[in-house]
């Protein structure tokens, strides 16, 4: 009974509002695409060529998902097992990076190292190997979904680890356990509870991948869900065939949100290295070689090609490309869009609390109520269902028939990236409003504040730095992402991402290089404003 | 009688459990309220603030039915344990909250609010943050914004439990300095029976959501038959 009538009022109106947009938005495509040409669509829905696109979806992300958890674990025991490591909080915070790279330039950098001019198959070559690594095809979309997700498992493993009381590792000294006994009594029962979930996530962003997968495939052998969508529309304009295909992904998706649902939420709070605890295991020469071997090697896959965008980008003109014509339009488009996206995600997440608020308030929630507070809480993960490339094929079927599409595209991009960062952004903003409200609901209340008055003495000076943070995050995300673009993308509308892809597509490599880097540089400063807001909010 | 607290028959179910209240608290005097831990002395606070609706039932205070009132509407002041002060306001702009909600003071309410400050011993802090104060000087600040709001009716969840003991005694004597010279009514929640025996002229026990027994405190103090009392007494 904190909120006054009107104050509940309007949280309630907020929230059904968002809520009405998002559905809207969400329902429309879907219904586009179930009610295109249903004949068709199911005579493409269990073809060899779906059972082939499908198989090969799943089997990548199983792969992928092996691998990267899989890798992670060594790494990880060995950062918990030397909190004095060199550098440890560095190599930490590298972990941290890769999330932060748009998809497109961290494809860019592991061609640079792992392509067929690349570092290590330059090397392996000058140690008579014929055969070089290939970047292309399934073992290069295994690599660069490591490259990306086993930093992010290591992190999330590492929490997992310190998140253990420190009296544990002296007690297992104390009672003399070997490193495999370590292992079975303390380490294991800390990771075993949360690699099912780690693991789903991994497997979620491993089955849903776009970008990497049209860089690093795209050949009938190797193609996912989500780039067979894109191509079914974009070259061999196939709708029945991208309607299938949309289906099965939303189907995909639907079943492994539910398995996650049920597992426990992984996060890596904690994973900080400040407050290590004194470990008294592991002082043998052979598990000192090992931890230093599996900490170097994942930071050298980390670092490597992080090292060859800059590389390759410093080769370019910087300057003569920074005042191009083409850069400096794509820079205009791409944050206009990314400063709508991210302002949309702000204030629609700000709705969303505020009806999910509302509803806390009230003494007896009804059952309308509460189920509108719980469908407010799944409409803002709604995209993790139906991803962005299925979201834009139900919009291109709805709006071509008014006329070219390239003239909504902007909207519809700004919009599909509101809503790929608006799970993220509400998991940054709901507990900071949340820790908030618990702090002042009470005093402001019974001081009367209300309206305008809170809003400028109490919420805003208190939430500004992690309403700053959402926004940068959303923004970097924005200007990042080329997955809704792809189906849009034409002369009328060249983002940066969309500007580096299509360089490469001609070979113009080096201007590529170029326009990665500053990209990558762009995005990461905004994702670093991000992740330290975060940790202020949680803290304070 | 006019200035005091009534709860008529209130009845509340909360989170699966039933809470009655039926009494009357003397006007213009400091009443404790006391009973083991989730007993519902919170609840029969956060009632008289306007935390809590009843289901049915009247909250009087001050003369008027304000059961369906919002928590501002009520004539009175509230010092919990704690985050009493907004951490990121000064002194002087969380006392001035307390006169008006949008910050919109004359001199006269800027002189109140020095006056206030000097009267609890915070003289000359009004652009110090509550982060740079003691626990028992954030109190103290809590206290003068309560002197500024001059409501008829205090109400305190337990305002010292985060003190230490010496500075519990030299609060609760500020406490009583400042109730003897406002008239106001205190309601304090407390589980300390030392507190109780030196701040309240009466005080209820309250046990399984209802009052168990209420008596002035020397009466109070002396009952023997209630085992859950006893005990508590003994602490």
């Amino acid at each position: 009974m904190l909120l006054t009538r009107a104050e509940r009022r309007r949280g309630i109106a907020w929230g059904l509002t968002s809520l009405a947009c998002i559905a809207l938005f969400v329902g429309i495509a879907v219904i586009a695409l179930l009610s295109w040409d249903a004949a068709g669509t199911q005579s493409r829905l269990f073809t060899a060529y779906t059972w082939r696109i499908l198989c090969f979806t799943l089997w990548q992300a199983v792969l992928s998902t092996l691998l990267s958890v899989g890798l992670a674990l060594p790494v990880a025991l060995a950062l918990a097992r030397r909190p004095d490591f060199p550098g440890r909080i560095w190599i930490v915070r590298l972990m941290a990076l890769p999330m932060g790279v748009p998809v497109l330039i961290g494809a860019l950098g592991l061609i640079g190292i792992w392509g067929r001019q690349g570092l290590i198959n330059g090397l392996l070559l000058t140690l008579g190997l014929d055969q070089p690594v290939s970047i292309y095809g399934l073992s290069g979309i295994l690599l660069a979904h490591v490259f990306f997700n086993l930093p992010l498992a290591t992190r999330l493993l590492l929490a997992g680890l310190e998140r253990q009381p420190a009296e544990y590792w002296l007690l297992s000294a104390s009672l003399g356990m070997k490193p495999l006994s370590v292992f079975r009594f303390v380490e294991w029962p800390a990771v075993r509870n949360i690699i099912p979930a780690i693991s789903a996530l991994v497997f979620m962003l491993c089955a849903t991948s776009f970008t990497l997968v049209l860089v690093l495939g795209g050949g009938p052998a190797a193609t996912t869900l989500e780039v067979a969508i894109y191509q079914s529309l974009r070259f061999d304009f196939d709708p029945p065939r991208a309607v299938a295909l949309a289906l099965l992904q939303i189907g995909i998706t639907g079943i492994i949100l539910f398995a996650m649902a049920l597992l426990p939420a992984p996060d890596d709070h904690g994973a900080t290295s400040g407050r290590a605890s004194r470990r008294f295991d592991g002082r043998t020469l052979s598990a000192r070689l090992w931890d230093l071997f599996a900490v170097l090697a994942a930071t050298a896959f980390v670092i490597m090609p992080l090292a060859s965008i800059l590389a390759a980008g410093l080769k370019a003109n910087l300057w003569s490309l920074v005042t191009s014509t083409a850069f400096l339009a794509a820079a205009w488009t791409s944050f206009s869009i990314a400063i709508s996206a991210g302002l949309l995600t702000v204030m629609t997440s700000l709705a969303v609390i505020a009806g999910r608020e509302a509803v806390a308030d009230m003494k007896k929630p009804g059952i309308t109520a509460r189920s509108f507070a719980a469908m407010l809480a799944g409409m803002s993960s709604l995209v993790l269902l139906v991803p962005p490339i299925v979201l834009g094929t139900g919009w291109f079927l709805v709006l071509r028939p008014l006329g070219d599409v390239a003239h909504f595209a902007a909207v519809l991009v700004a919009i599909i990236n509101m809503l790929m960062a608006l799970p993220f952004v509400m998991r940054v903003l709901e507990p900071a409003v949340e820790t908030h409200r618990r702090r002042t609901a009470r005093l402001s209340a019974s001081l009367g504040l209300s309206g305008l008055s809170r809003l400028w003495h109490i919420d805003l000076p208190v939430l500004a730095k992690p309403l700053l943070t959402a926004l940068s995050f959303a923004m970097a995300l924005s200007l990042g992402d080329l997955g809704a673009v792809a189906l849009f993308g034409s002369n009328d509308l060249v983002t940066l991402p969309w500007l580096v892809y299509s360089r490469l597509s001609s070979y113009r490599t080096n201007d590529a290089d170029g326009l990665a880097l500053m990209l990558c540089l762009i995005c990461l400063l905004l994702t670093i404003l991000g992740t330290t807001g975060r940790k202020g909010a949680d803290n304070g | 009688m006019a200035d005091g607290i009534r709860l008529q028959n209130v009845e509340l179910r909360l989170g699966g459990r039933d809470f009655r209240f039926d009494c009357t608290l003397p006007s213009g005097a400091v009443t404790a309220v006391t009973g083991p831990s989730g007993s519902g002395k919170s609840t029969f606070l956060n009632i008289v603030a306007g935390f809590e609706a009843p289901d049915r039932g009247r909250v009087i205070v001050a003369g008027k039915d304000v059961a369906e009132k919002h928590p501002s509407e009520r004539p009175v002041s509230l010092v919990f344990q704690d985050h009493n002060l907004f951490t990121h306001l000064d002194l002087f702009t969380n006392i001035g909250l307390g006169i008006s909600p949008s910050l919109t003071l004359s001199s006269d309410h800027r002189t109140a609010i020095a006056q206030a400050l000097e009267r609890v011993g915070l003289g000359g802090y009004e652009k110090r943050m509550p982060g740079t104060l003691s626990g028992g000087e954030r109190q103290r600040a809590a206290f003068a914004r309560a002197l500024v709001r001059n409501k008829p009716v205090l109400l305190m969840d337990e305002p010292f439990a985060a003190l230490d003991p010496g500075l519990r005694i030299s609060m609760a004597s500020l406490l009583l300095d400042l109730h003897r010279e406002t008239g106001n009514t205190v309601l304090i929640v407390t589980h300390d029976p030392k507190e109780l025996s030196r701040l309240a002229d009466h005080a209820l026990f309250i046990e399984h959501g209802q009052i168990a027994f209420k008596a002035p405190t020397a009466e109070f103090l002396d009952r023997r038959d209630i085992p859950a009392l006893v005990e508590f007494l003994s602490n």
